[in-house]
């Protein structure tokens, strides 16, 4: 079986990342999300779909009913991180991207589909 | 079904609650109404029309709410009836009626004293009555109120507000005779004179004089004393407009009114009269509540039921600031047998009066003077058992049982007729907090007495207003700055570990953050404490539509350097932001990316800026007009003041954003009553004004200390942020959070004035600690690598800017570009009008 997906990019360290916290990169041209927290990584779009802007890494993260998500900066919208399916918005959703830890470093790989 | 014509004759308090009554009532549109007013103003809050003089705009008075079912007419006088026609007119025109109201309420009795027809002399009644007496005070000194009852002192204490030197001249022996006893009246004149206020009792006003400007001067009294008065009020009781009746020969009561009976009928079976112009059974009401009985009445009867008005609820509490005073019920003992138990205290100056029946087991009434704090419980109590043993109802501190503890059936609010079980009721019909609780049973909406009653059964009802934060955690954010201060919490993981569950959210988290910065935990950007803010204080910027950041340095009170002026400009050009004067009085500089931000400041920092905190939660800007130094009726330096504070509570975090001003005169050009805090100068000092602001829900500052010296207007803004900071809800401004204070603006004074709970040592302490801990937040991220590396677009490519930030060009600045001008790249006509030529 040929696996014909993108590579995985390498980020940064894992200390880079705050737990509790999301930064932005740069990924074959694509804008995402990362974010730590006390548990997990998550990657997701850095594009808030409700604003056409590219700030949902600088939301504060947290939870809501046990789900890990983040709240858009500019009006609020919590995103569940795992899914990337807008809790607030029923059909709103961002795209989620792998994400994971090797040797210490951070590295993700982009999906396509939504 | 037939439309019938419904003409109601005066749009004031009462007939305006008699449309509402009614168009609640007549689901199925049996009337057609027209409402034909003399005032020019649609119906207004006549009860609180003093607060004219405290900063409340008319408009806040307002209780009209348009009906398209309801024709209005305003400016319009009727001027007669003809019973026989079955029409009212006017001067132009004529209203056929097949049922008439009248709420012509009453008008002010002035007695036929010499000269009472001066210029200067003026009523206290309606809206244009304040607006004239306004109008006659400016520049005036002395003014004196002909009158010592209610409204008389009411309106001492707005020629006083007005800065005036005020004298009351009342013919009986004490203040407001016709409420208080003898006792009562001598305690309450000591407070009225405390406030400055001048008392002559027992003696009447023979004559009015002028002065050489042809307006009132002086008062001649008949003990043959003189009284200096520029400005003169007369407020000697009031007549019912009975006018329209006694014209057409409808039959009035023994002491005028329009005679009606228990249901408000006139003699004319389509005639009724309700509020202060009818006499029920012969006798008048001056007060609000039992004109709403007499409304809710009519409207009833109008539908076809069949309800009769109660006895009439005679109670009434002083608005003086600062003077408690209240009675109600049989105050003055007449039940025959009746046992009076009175307390007094000299030292803390509380007189208390009960009266009950002859087997000491009902209360009949009462009178309270230095505190009323048990008026609530104690009038809703009348005519029923008391709640407790008598002396632990007057004794101030046992004061109020609270309104859990009454019957079913007790009328909780009497304005309006609400009985406890109304709002039991309401409230397991789901009414979870008092404002809905308002809405839905009508209680409170009136003199608002009862209000705190309100509160005390939704808390009874374990209803108690929703106060957890979030899902995290279960108390309020007074309750989370009490813990963290006490326990010395100072991480949001042990805080939530401890005292909440789960991973927090965007609400609980910046909560906490703010909290930690008020108690001087550090810089926001440290430890643990970065991931608690939004971004705003992450980036120490504001966030804006398109992605990129505002900059916004300090520039207290609003002067600003030349040099520093340049500086501004050229930082500016060189980063081709979007330049704008804000409405604080300083220079806001946007359209920065992330990565820009510490290039910016490093800049603005090196030439003697420092973050201006337009960012956070925290002192926004202190405003100032030029004062003194320049202004030709500057009485105070304003703007050193402004320059003064805005350095003292420059980086105080707080649950919002805070805005002050200080205007050097009474011309009030820096707008300070718009404002969180607002000082305005006087020729002796500083007057401070508190709980203002502009935006969604404008509301003008209310007056709290006058003729400060700079020392002890510091302290009062002290406490009153400090107090502020600790007690207010997540988000809540000045004007909401006093609003929704127990005692309001009184509470708060009592609190930061004169020290009631003993907190003002600690809220001095913790400000100290603020002014002595104060250090700028970017010049700490310029000097610390750790904190400057968090200003980067992207963590994998730090030196990319974000490509997604695009401008462009609107009247020769960058503008965030729109999704279309970034598709087409076309350059952009924004909306230039096309000449032709
Ligand atoms: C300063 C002040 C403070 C007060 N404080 C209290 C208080 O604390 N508690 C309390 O219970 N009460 C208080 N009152 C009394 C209370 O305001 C009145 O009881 C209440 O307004 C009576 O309502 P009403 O509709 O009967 O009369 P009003 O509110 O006076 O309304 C009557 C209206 O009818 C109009 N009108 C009269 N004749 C005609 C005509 N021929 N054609 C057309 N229109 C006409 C008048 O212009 C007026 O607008 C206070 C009053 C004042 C002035
Ligand atoms: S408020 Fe008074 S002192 Fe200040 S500018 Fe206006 S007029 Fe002058
Ligand atoms: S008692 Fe006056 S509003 Fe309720």
């Amino acid at each position: 079986m040929i696996d014909d997906r993108p590579e995985w990019t390498v980020i940064c360290p894992l200390t880079r990342l705050d737990p509790g916290r999301g930064v932005a990169a740069l990924v074959d041209g694509a804008q995402v999300a990362l974010f730590r927290t006390a548990a997990d990584l998550f990657a997701i779009d850095n594009r808030d779909p409700v604003t056409d802007t590219y700030v949902l890494s600088r939301g504060i993260v947290g939870s809501r009913g046990g789900v890990p998500i983040v709240a858009s900066p500019l009006h609020k919208q919590a995103y569940d991180l795992r899914t990337g399916d807008c809790l607030d918005l029923p059909g709103v959703a961002v795209r989620r991207h792998e994400v994971r830890c090797r040797a210490g470093l951070v590295e993700v790989r982009l999906r396509a589909e939504a | 079904m037939r439309e019938s014509q419904l003409v109601v004759v005066g749009n004031g308090m009462v007939g305006q609650r008699f449309v509402d009554a009614l168009r609640a009532r007549d689901s199925d549109g049996r009337w057609r109404v027209t409402v034909l007013g003399e005032e020019p103003q649609p119906a207004y809050d006549r009860v609180r029309l003093s607060a004219l003089f405290d900063g409340v705009g008319a408009a806040e008075l307002n209780l009209h709410t348009p009906d398209p079912r309801v024709q209005l007419r305003l400016g319009v006088p009727v001027t007669g009836i003809d019973r026989n026609r079955r029409i009212v007119t006017t001067a132009t025109d004529e209203y056929p009626y097949d049922a008439l109201v009248l709420a012509t309420g009453s008008s002010p009795f002035v007695p036929p004293i010499d000269g009472v027809d001066l210029p200067g002399v003026f009523t206290y009644r309606t809206l244009d009555d304040l607006a004239a007496i306004r109008t006659h005070a400016r520049g005036r000194r002395r003014g004196a109120v002909i009158g010592g009852g209610l409204l008389g002192l009411e309106a001492a204490n707005a020629l006083r507000l007005l800065g005036l030197a005020t004298s009351v001249v009342e013919f009986a022996p004490r203040l407001m005779p016709v409420q208080v006893d003898a006792a009562g009246g001598a305690l309450l004149r000591r407070y009225v004179e405390d406030l400055g206020v001048a008392c002559h009792l027992g003696v009447a006003t023979s004559a009015l004089r002028p002065g050489p400007d042809g307006s009132v001067a002086q008062l001649e009294l008949a003990d043959g004393g003189r009284v200096a008065a520029d400005l003169v009020v007369v407020a000697a009781g009031i007549r019912p407009r009975d006018e329209l009746a006694r014209a057409t020969d409808l039959p009035l009561g023994h002491r005028g009114g329009v005679l009606v009976d228990r249901t408000c009928r006139s003699a004319d079976e389509r005639i009724w009269a309700v509020g202060e112009c009818a006499a029920v059974d012969g006798t008048c009401h001056g007060l609000v509540a039992p004109g709403y009985a007499m409304a809710e009445t009519v409207a009833d009867r109008l539908v076809g039921g069949t309800a009769t008005v109660p006895d009439a609820d005679t109670a009434t509490k002083l608005k003086l600031l600062g003077v408690d005073v209240a009675s109600f019920g049989d105050a003055h003992s007449t039940t025959p047998g009746s046992l009076d138990v009175t307390f007094t205290d000299p030292a803390t100056r509380v007189y208390a009066k009960l009266v009950l029946s002859d087997d000491a087991q009902t209360l009949l009434g009462g009178v309270l003077v230095g505190d009323a704090e048990a008026y609530p419980t104690l009038r809703a109590s009348i005519g029923q058992a008391l709640p407790a043993a008598p002396l632990a109802l007057l004794a101030p501190a046992g004061a109020g049982t609270g309104a859990a503890a009454l019957p079913a059936s007790t009328q909780v609010c009497s304005c309006n007729g609400v009985t406890r079980a109304d709002l039991d009721a309401a409230i397991a019909g789901g009414a979870a907090d008092v404002p809905t609780l308002k809405a839905c049973t009508r209680a409170g909406t009136s003199c608002g007495s009862c209000v705190p009653m309100l509160r005390q059964l939704l808390d009874a009802a374990g209803v108690g207003q929703p106060r957890g934060l979030c899902e995290h955690f279960e108390v309020s954010r007074q309750e989370l700055f009490d813990l963290i201060r006490v326990r010395g919490i100072r991480t949001f993981s042990n805080l939530i570990t401890e005292y909440g569950r789960g991973d927090g959210c965007d609400i609980c988290k910046p909560v906490v953050a703010s909290i930690l910065a008020s108690l001087g935990a550090g810089h926001l950007l440290d430890d643990e404490r970065a991931s608690l803010q939004d971004t705003n204080d992450h980036f120490l910027a504001n966030l804006q539509r398109d992605g990129s950041y505002s900059v916004v340095p300090r520039i207290p009170g609003g002067e600003i350097t030349p040099e520093k002026l340049i500086v501004l400009g050229e930082v500016a050009r060189d980063f081709a932001l979007y330049t704008k004067i804000t409405g604080g009085q300083r220079i806001d500089l946007l359209g920065a990316r992330v990565e820009q931000l510490p290039q910016i400041w490093r800049r603005l920092v090196n030439a003697g800026f420092e973050s201006g905190h337009a960012y956070g939660k925290a002192l926004r800007t202190v405003k100032s007009c030029v004062g003194s130094t320049w202004c030709r009726y500057g009485v105070q330096d304003s703007v050193g003041l402004a320059i003064a504070l805005e350095l003292r509570y420059r980086g105080l975090r707080a649950p919002h954003k805070i805005k002050a001003a200080v205007s050097g005169c009474a011309r009030e050009c820096a707008e300070a009553r718009g404002k969180d805090f607002g000082i305005i100068a006087t020729e002796a000092g500083w007057n401070l004004y508190v709980g203002g602001n502009g935006g969604f829900r404008p509301r003008h500052a209310d007056l709290i200390a006058t003729d400060l010296n700079t020392a002890a207007l510091v302290r009062l803004i002290d406490r009153f942020l400090m107090y502020y900071i600790r007690t207010a809800d997540r988000l809540q401004r000045t004007a909401a959070w006093i609003e929704a204070m127990d005692g309001g603006l009184e509470h708060l004074s009592a609190v930061i004035v004169d020290d009631s709970l003993g907190l003002c040592a600690e809220l001095d302490a913790a400000m100290a600690r603020h002014v002595g801990s104060y250090s700028d937040e970017w010049r700490d991220v310029l000097e610390d690598p750790a904190r400057l590396g968090r200003f980067t677009s992207f963590v994998n490519a730090p030196e990319v800017p974000d490509p997604s930030i695009r401008f462009t060009e609107e009247r020769g600045q960058q503008v965030p570009a729109r999704a279309e001008d970034i598709e087409n790249r076309q350059p952009v006509g924004l909306g230039m009008p096309q000449v032709p030529r």
